[in-house]
């Protein structure tokens, strides 16, 4: 075809670019970064040349069908990122417990690891699981395929090597040391241009869309992809020491460095992880309880007080520092306000389970969505109520702050997404049904054994440190040392271990039932209820029957 | 599925009673239930909590400054309220120890208890980095539980150790010695500090004489025993070790041994004198002393260094 010149044309430049950069490079971790630029180049220019058929009939796109192809990839990459990032989370664990397994290794110790996991499972598995169900919801909400089908497939790709390029980089050391903003000046420009394609598709399809209105789920991704724009420009506006270097220094110091790099922190938690997730909720949790939304009033009080007071949360990350005492009450007092803006979701997403609530005992999908739900709920409890600055005083800097945030992640955020993996799969490919309804139960209870020891073991290991800290004799004077209290967390420590392993364990029971689903695979097995689908009615409507 | 009535223009979702709003996407529609009361109510609840939390602490930012709140609350001043009363409260106790000389601290029990307190709990927050929580060292850093001391173990000696510290640059009354690097600088062969090595380990009666160690021996009396004494007794005035015992600083095997007669070592403690406030170096070395390996002090008054007397004089006058 015609664009195949300018795009070979475009690949031989990025090539030739990263080419020089590597050789201009300051840094051996620039060059190495480099490298596997000039490598995405040229799988890039392989693929743009070999598929270059001039004597090809020129077929029409099917626009009868929805584009899912991304999609499918997005599940893959989901899946594979998820293994990645739960194996990362349980090898620092380990670390955490026993220090051994560091190994003396500086590319594995826990400084570097540890980015690599959040990373891993925040922006490389949700990132993509966000992505491929963005792309499937927007397209079958309104009814339309893919604008700009070209641009979305850059920003597939684009966005895996972005997560290449960030976990790399925290192996080689490369971190800008700012948390959830690890990655330096040049990965952050590139996911910017990434982001930017993301938004382009997205509010694309949003207009060509043959249905008059937009559905609540289409408001929950835009409000996600346009505050991580906006958060991840502000959060990295740094200056590079040189182009050809990977180091840089943020413009932002201090306090008030901390204070723009909390705002960023919280809303990546507000709305990387609400705000997105909540929209893929909206989608699929109705359509896997085949139920009506409980009720459309409160998805819009409840969206647009939720994205209105979560931006003004963040200085809750920053009590008792220097920040000022007007900025950390802010902070709280939008905490707590933001309370039920929070739980407006968990009612909408539980409730619409009236008139189907017998589905959670014969539909194991549903029931890993209503777990979901139930974390959801807690956490967003347990948030407003550990940013009221009494508690904050206990548990800030304790182990309830990861044992809240896993809560979160691995009950709300996983959950969801596993529920939401078990329902595209067999839809995506054509299957009947997922290789095995039964291994998503066994998912079901080993994800929730996991998090249950997870999460216990460190509230306890977080209210323990917490206590030990402030805790003083009858002579006024300070009872513990600090090296006293890691000795006290240490079994706590290795219960998580076991929770996280139950957890990983769960997850590659997923891993092998969707690899089998996309064979084709059945497992014999007496049959389990799951929503009905009739892929004759998964299709866009034609533009002439619009409106 | 459920089936669908009409009333009034509306169509009925079955299974709840309640009307559809109208809308419907890829097969989604939307129910027109009211916002539940609770979650109403709790939502206007937590924004009046928040409206009287604004007007009662700082909250407004304005130009220069932000608005104080009602309750006048500040972290600063609460802290420095805390800090005050604590003081306060433990002023009482700090005057009696910081006028009762340390060795008549044990005198008065319940002085002598306040004293441990508080040693114990500034080391927990200054010592435990090194000497570990339990006090009980590690490899270069003594163990304060035992009674075999490098530069001496009575309340007096510990405290000028507290106070000056051990080879710690810029402070002139610092406890000072270094012992030379035997291999590195060629003053013993490689050889020759095997041979050393021998002896001290027959010393430590770790290894039965040989051949080896009878060579070493004369290498000792020659090179060591300046400090280490001719039994290897060691010399607290110079903090050297004492190498007759099973007590190693840095290891007692043949490799730790030939490492540290190579190269030497010459560990630094900091001078806490300016870091901390006399009262607590002083309960600091009471706390120290009382582990289980405190001396009396030696009955003639002995002559210490004559720097100690100008930097280590607290108000107590304990360097004396």
């Amino acid at each position: 075809m015609d664009s195949v010149l300018p795009r070979t044309g475009l690949w031989l430049g990025a090539l030739f670019f990263a080419v020089i950069a590597t050789a201009l490079a300051a840094d051996i971790g620039f060059a190495v970064h480099m490298v596997i630029c000039a490598l995405a180049a040229l799988i890039g220019l392989i693929v743009t040349v070999r598929g270059w058929d001039p004597a090809a009939v020129v077929r029409p796109v099917d626009t009868g069908r929805y584009d899912d192809d991304l999609i499918r990839l997005g599940v893959i990459a989901t899946v594979f990122w998820g293994m990645a990032g739960f194996l990362a989370g349980l090898y620092i664990a380990l670390e955490m417990a026993f220090p051994q397994f560091n190994l003396g290794l500086q590319w594995i110790n826990f400084g570097r690891l540890r980015p690599l996991h959040t990373s891993a499972v925040i922006f490389a598995f949700g990132g993509n699981a966000l992505i491929a169900t963005s792309f499937y919801v927007v397209q079958r909400t309104c009814r339309t395929r893919l604008a700009l089908p070209g641009l979305a497939k850059f920003v597939f790709w684009g966005y895996q090597l972005f997560i290449v390029l960030a976990a790399t980089g925290y192996l080689m050391g490369i971190t800008q040391g700012k948390e959830y903003a690890e990655p330096e000046w040049y990965v952050d420009l590139w996911l910017t241009v990434v982001w930017v394609a993301y938004l382009a598709v997205f509010v694309g399809t949003l207009l060509k869309r043959s249905e008059p209105h937009i559905y609540v789920a289409n408001w929950f991704y835009l409000s996600f992809i346009l505050t991580v724009a906006m958060l991840h420009l502000v959060n990295n506006v740094n200056v590079p020491v040189s182009f050809f270097g990977s180091r840089s220094y943020p413009l932002f110091g201090g306090v008030q460095g901390a204070l723009v790099q909390w705002w960023y922190g919280h809303n990546a938690v507000g709305f990387f992880l609400t705000a997105g997730f909540l929209a893929m909720m909206y989608y699929f949790v109705p359509k896997q309880a085949e139920r009506p939304v409980y009720s459309y009033r409160l998805s819009i009080i409840h969206f647009w007080a939720l994205i209105f007071l979560y931006i003004w949360a963040g200085p809750h990350h920053l009590h008792y520092t220097a920040l000022p005492d007007w900025a950390q009450t802010l902070g709280m007092v939008f905490s707590v306000m933001l309370w039920m803006p929070s739980w407006g979701g968990m009612i909408n997403g539980l409730m619409t389970l009236n008139g189907a609530w017998d589905k959670i005992r014969t539909d194991p999908i549903l029931r890993m969505m209503v777990l979901a739900l139930a974390f959801y709920g807690m956490s967003t409890f347990e948030g407003p109520m550990m940013s009221i600055k009494s508690v904050n005083s206990l548990s800030h800097y304790t182990d309830w702050t990861i044992g809240h945030v896993h809560s979160g992640a691995l009950g709300w955020n996983g959950m969801i997404t596993f529920s939401c993996l078990y329902y595209l799969a067999p839809r995506l490919w054509g299957r009947e049904r997922l290789y095995s309804l039964r291994m998503v139960n066994w998912h079901f209870w080993l994800a929730t054994l996991g998090i249950v020891f997870y999460t216990a073991a460190m509230w306890v290991a977080g209210i323990t440190q917490g206590l030990m800290w402030r805790e003083y004799g009858p002579d006024g004077y300070l009872v513990n040392s600090f090296a006293d209290t890691v000795a006290a967390l240490h079994p706590m420590y290795a219960l998580r271990v076991l929770g996280g392993l139950l957890y990983l364990s769960g997850a590659t029971v997923m891993a092998i039932n969707i690899t089998r689903t996309i064979l084709g695979h059945y497992r014999s097995e007496a049959p389990m209820h799951s929503a009905a689908f009739d892929p004759a009615r998964d299709v866009p409507l034609a533009p002439a029957t619009a409106n | 599925m459920t089936h669908d009535n009409t009333h009034a223009g509306k169509v009925i979702d079955d299974a709840t009673g309640t009307a559809k709003v109208g809308h419907e996407w890829d097969g989604i529609e939307e129910l027109d239930t009211p916002l539940p009361r609770w979650w109403l109510w709790t939502f206007y609840a937590s924004i009046v909590f928040a409206l009287v939390y604004v007007v009662l602490y700082p909250a407004i930012p304005m130009l220069h400054s932000a608005s104080t709140g009602v309750l006048g609350w500040s972290s600063r001043g609460v802290l420095a309220e805390e800090v005050a009363h604590e003081k306060a409260e433990h002023q009482g106790v700090r005057d009696a120890i910081a006028a009762t000389p340390i060795e008549a601290l044990a005198a008065d029990p319940k002085l002598q208890r306040a004293a441990i307190e508080g040693g114990r709990a500034a080391f927990k927050v200054n010592c435990v980095q090194c000497h570990g929580a339990g006090a009980a060292g590690a490899t270069g850093y003594p163990n304060l539980n035992d009674d075999d001391w490098l530069w001496g173990g009575d309340l007096n000696t510990i405290q000028q150790t507290l106070v000056n510290g051990i080879r710690y640059p810029g402070n002139d009354a610092t406890r000072s010695s270094l012992m030379p690097s035997f291999g590195k600088d060629g003053i013993l062969t490689a050889a020759q500090v095997q041979d050393v090595v021998s002896f001290v380990r027959v010393l430590s009666k770790q290894d039965p004489a040989n051949g080896a160690s009878r060579r070493g021996a004369q290498i000792f009396a020659d090179n060591c025993a300046v400090c280490h004494g001719a039994n290897g007794e060691g010399n607290r005035s110079v903090g050297a070790p004492r190498l007759s015992d099973k007590i190693w600083l840095y290891g007692g095997d043949r490799a730790s041994l030939v490492n540290t007669v190579t190269n030497a070592h010459a560990g630094v403690m900091p001078a806490w004198t300016g870091r901390l406030d006399p009262v607590t170096i002083k309960m600091l070395a009471v706390y120290v002393h009382s582990l289980g390996g405190g001396e009396a002090a030696p009955a003639p008054a002995p002559a210490p260094a004559p720097a100690a007397s100008a930097a280590a004089a607290p108000p107590a006058g304990a360097a004396q």
